[in-house]
């Protein structure tokens, strides 16, 4: 039996399964560590949170997180979008704003990181 | 010539949305389609609402007691508590999709019994996280 199909795509169909998940794992271990960082605090006030992000560690370690979930976001929102908006101009546009969106929170969650 | 472009292929339809009320969705289906609500709710409010506090929680002295007075309004406390649902859940039924693509855990009891402690355990540690928001402990 043969059956010739024809081979699409340029692989960013696997590239995006494995990102999205790369990205989640990075998620999970960024959480656990904020969570253990948040125990360790003394007290929650002003001056013990803030000298948490203080640190260039934390800063960095927060903003690679923080491309890690947006990128999660995109694949996750596309897929969203590609499942159930059918007419192309309006998906094109609402993947458009998402990524314009996600990019801002990136930017976004910078902006506030270095400001401490 | 194709064998497949030859041959009739049997055509699969989605349901109605008119029939969604009647279908009996399987437990990981459900945990399917929460996941997937679960995603969209913390793209849309989740992320936004958590910048916005770290933003007033970090910035000043001053903005830390604005992000205080904020997170001990009711209705942003019923808010933090649906995204901690959303999140636990997301967390939850994602490590169980990341054991199914390593192919642990996929024939059907063991996925079956794995979707139910995705829910289960989401609604308790939701429930807990609850009682934390709302100051019970």
């Amino acid at each position: 039996m043969t059956i010739s199909r024809t081979i699409v795509g340029a692989h960013y169909g696997w590239r995006d399964f494995a990102i999205q998940r790369l990205s989640g794992v990075v998620i999970v271990v960024f959480t656990l560590w904020l969570l253990v960082e948040l125990l360790m605090l003394p007290a929650f006030t002003y001056g013990n949170w803030a000298g948490l992000f203080a640190s260039m560690r934390m800063k960095i370690v927060t903003s690679v997180a923080m491309l890690a979930l947006s990128y999660h976001a995109w694949i996750g929102v596309r897929d969203i979008l590609m499942d159930y908006i059918k007419p192309a101009m309006l998906r094109l546009a609402l993947e458009a704003a998402t990524i314009v969106v996600l990019v801002g929170y990136v930017v976004w969650a910078v902006t506030i990181l270095w400001r401490v | 010539m194709s064998e497949s472009a030859a041959k009739p292929r049997p055509e699969f339809r989605n349901i109605h949305v008119s029939q969604l009320m009647t279908y009996r969705l399987p437990v990981p289906g459900i945990v399917s389609i929460l996941h997937r609500i679960s995603g969209a709710l913390l793209f849309l409010v989740g992320i936004p609402f958590i910048l916005y506090l770290f933003q007033q929680s970090l910035t000043s002295e001053l903005s830390f007691e604005r992000y205080a007075a904020v997170v001990s309004h009711w209705f942003a406390k019923l808010v933090l508590l649906a995204l901690a649902w959303a999140f636990l859940h997301h967390l939850f039924a994602g490590i169980r999709y990341l054991f199914l693509d390593l192919h642990m855990g996929a024939d059907l009891p063991a996925a079956r019994k794995s979707a139910a402690i995705v829910l289960f355990a989401s609604l308790v540690l939701t429930a807990l996280a609850g009682l934390k928001i709302f100051g019970v402990f």
